[in-house]
């Protein structure tokens, strides 16, 4: 089963690195000071984890601090998604 | 205007007058009315003439009385009457009424020097018999073009680099550090274009093959004082109006009728205005309307066109019509594009044609040396934001940005903020201006095949700008800073060509701008930066001018620089518009011509076709990948 953080990192590598640096972007590494997310590329992350996750985004929970790199966006999602607990994000 | 193009054997072997023929042929589109050959043992002079002064007489390659001197030239000396009028008065005696033929008096008396006095738009070779020297000379601002080559003993030069391929035997291949410098400034640094040994006379400069040598100098800069005289802001209005009105007047000199483009915005209704109140005769204009409402600005085009009553002509464009002539625009760009703003120029100047016309005025350059542009504001902001960089309100005002960008607008602040963030250290960076720009833009260089890569390994174009830098740059403002990066690099390298002599001259339509006289342009640079931007109000002394010249509504919109639909005119409801797009991003055809990643652009072209939001640096991505793969088709592939 693909983990929660390959998903997401598989989305990121595929949409904004277009298949580079698939072993070369780590966890923790910030999407912004990489230049991974443009200026309007977190539009289409935040699209990406509505419609895969099922969950609904607020505006004032598109900050940095949650979306800010693949660990971030993972502690974010499975908190979202708490009610179902972190195997129902793994498996959404 | 015209085409032009020659050919100088160093080692005095004759020239070929069926070569400077073929060379000449290449570029018939800017000059459809007659063709002239001169050749004389090791010199051949080409040109193509689109008639526009003295359609009768002035016909070219043209000599001087005892034909020690032949010219070549493309463009316009608009102050040709007053020229004339004082060579005359020093005993010049004229056979045309052309402005060809002051410049070779003017040559006679002055040499080089001659084109201190020309207020124009210009690229010409002279051939100077008795010194046995070519002259070449490229206006100020680098509103016409001019290319050259040298190939063995053999120095080619002619307006557009296809007349230079068409030499046989030039070598035809990518220049990759054109290739890496257009994916970070949207152009490449003059003197090097996107062909290997292929040079571009920069704007302000001379050339002169003499003696076997070639050498080019500039003969003229752009300068920013670094103290500016205090007058008060309504007699730099009342100057600039007078100084634009009678730039305007003398670009309406004209042998055929001259029309005007309105975009809708401020700059092209000023010079609308300032036309309809200086002639009487009937003034047809032209515009674009997008289908698309957010490039639409036939709101105001309308408005402009009722309140200043000219006859009014419009061409509709959709994505398909741009889709459809992007090979042809690329043809005549000779470089890639990250946009696909070119095409509807493209689409407008065919429909001035269509009408008859040959010559339009437009507000070109008003936005260069008038501060106009939302980069200036942009880093303006950024730079009093970075000046306290704890503070919570100040990057508020990155909200004032860009009103036209959909997605940039959408975006929460918190991003917003973070995608603009301004460390303390950056502000002493010299580029810090347009240094967003150009490092998202190079993003896209990711697209780049490993070979390329490899080549371009060390290459640091953000470095080679740097270094560049005229020396007193140091002791401007920033402001000024911002505005000579934008002046001297995207200007002349971008809009003044890919966006305007090659999208007008494929229809053989010549475009004048009085912003760009140098007498406005001069002006234009002693004015202090707080009138051209006053607080966040984008070129705030022309408005100030221009009250009384144009609507309400116009004065009062915001700056909506011209853009185009990008990537959803190529690929829509999930296949390619047009079949050369699906042929051209083929990871076969990617691989054969080994620019760019077979597997990343097929990921792109995955993500378009799957409707995915696209980003900014997705759409400079698709469109630089299809011009290149054009660019390659076209020129290097296709002989």
């Amino acid at each position: 089963m693909i983990s929660l953080e390959g998903r997401i990192r598989s989305f990121i590598v595929d949409n904004f690195l277009f298949g580079e640096g698939e072993n070369g972007l780590g966890g923790e590494d910030s999407l912004l000071e990489n230049g991974v997310i443009d200026s309007t590329g977190i539009l289409e992350l935040v699209a990406f984890i509505q419609q895969t996750f099922e969950i609904a985004i607020q505006d004032d929970e598109i900050i940095p601090a949650n979306l800010d790199s693949i660990d971030k966006i993972a502690v974010f999602v499975r908190r979202k998604t708490g009610t179902r607990g972190p195997q129902s994000a793994d498996k959404a | 205007m015209c085409g032009i193009c020659g050919v100088l054997n160093l080692d005095s072997a004759p020239v070929d007058p069926k070569v400077v023929v073929q060379m000449a042929e290449m570029i018939r589109h800017r000059g459809p009315d007659e063709n002239g050959v001169h050749t004389d043992g090791k010199i051949g002079l080409g040109h193509r003439r689109l008639s526009i002064i003295d359609v009768a007489c002035g016909q070219q390659p043209m000599p001087n009385a005892d034909g020690s001197l032949w010219i070549s030239f493309n463009g316009e000396i608009f102050n040709y009457v007053e020229l004339r009028r004082d060579l005359e008065q020093r005993g010049h005696r004229f056979r045309t009424h052309s402005d060809t033929e002051v410049i070779l008096h003017l040559y006679e008396e002055e040499g080089e020097e001659c084109v201190r006095h020309f207020n124009g738009q210009w690229a010409f070779a002279i051939w100077d018999k008795k010194k046995d020297k070519l002259f070449l000379s490229r206006d100020r601002l680098g509103v016409r073009p001019l290319f050259y080559t040298l190939k063995n003993k053999t120095f080619i030069f002619g307006s557009e680099i296809k007349a230079i391929l068409a030499y046989p035997d030039v070598r035809r291949e990518i220049d990759l550090i054109g290739l890496d410098q257009v994916f970070t400034f949207w152009c490449t640094l003059t003197p090097r274009t996107i062909f290997k040994d292929i040079l571009e006379l920069p704007p302000g400069h001379h050339l002169a093959v003499e003696a076997g040598r070639v050498r080019t100098w500039p003969y003229w800069q752009l300068n920013y004082p670094s103290q500016y005289e205090k007058l008060a802001e309504e007699d730099w209005a009342a100057k600039l109006l007078e100084v634009l009105t009678d730039a305007t007047r003398i670009r309406l000199r004209s042998d055929v009728p001259v029309g005007a483009y309105l975009s809708g915005g401020l700059d092209s209704t000023v010079v609308t205005s300032i036309i309809r109140r200086h002639s009487d005769a009937k003034l047809k204009t032209f515009s674009m309307v997008f289908e698309d409402p957010e490039f639409d600005e036939r709101k105001y085009q309308r408005e402009a066109v009722s309140f200043l009553g000219t006859e009014h002509h419009e061409i509709g464009i959709t994505g398909a019509d741009i889709a459809r002539v992007f090979p042809k625009v690329i043809w005549h760009a000779e470089k890639p594009i990250l946009r696909s703003a070119p095409a509807p120029l493209y689409l407008l100047s065919s429909l001035v044609r269509n009408q008859g016309y040959k010559v339009v005025l437009s507000g070109e350059g008003a936005d260069e040396i008038l501060g106009g542009y939302d980069i200036f504001k942009e880093a303006k902001i950024r730079r009093f934001w970075g000046r306290k960089p704890e503070s919570r309100l100040r990057p508020l005002l990155l909200q004032r940005l860009y009103p036209y960008l959909d997605n940039l607008r959408s975006q929460p602040q918190a991003y917003l903020t973070a995608f603009f963030h301004v460390g303390t250290k950056d502000l002493s960076n010299p580029l810090f201006s347009h240094l967003p720009r150009w490092e998202l833009t190079s993003r896209i260089k990711g697209f780049f095949s490993k070979d390329v890569r490899t080549a371009l390994h060390g290459y640091d174009a953000l470095e080679e700008i740097g270094s560049s830098l005229p020396l007193p740059y140091g002791s401007w403002d920033d402001f000024t800073k911002s505005q000579y990066l934008e002046a001297s690099c995207l200007f002349p390298g971008y809009i003044l060509s890919s966006q305007g002599d090659r999208m007008g001259m494929a229809h053989s339509v010549e475009g004048r701008f009085p912003f760009l006289d140098h007498r406005v342009v001069d002006l234009a640079r002693q004015i202090p930066p707080e009138f051209k931007m006053k607080v966040l109000n984008e070129k705030h002394i022309l408005k100030q001018a221009a009250k009384e010249l144009v609507p309400v509504s116009v004065m009062a919109r915001s700056k909506q620089p011209y853009r185009a639909p990008d990537s959803k005119s190529f690929i829509s409801d999930g296949k390619a518009t047009e079949p050369y797009v699906e042929e051209m991003l083929a990871p076969a055809r990617i691989r054969h011509c080994g620019a760019f990643d077979p597997l990343k652009v097929s990921k792109l072209y995955d993500k378009i076709k799957e409707g995915r939001v696209m980003g900014v640096k997705d759409n400079m991505a698709l469109l630089g990948i299809l011009s290149t793969q054009l660019i390659i088709f076209q020129f290097i592939e296709s002989r």
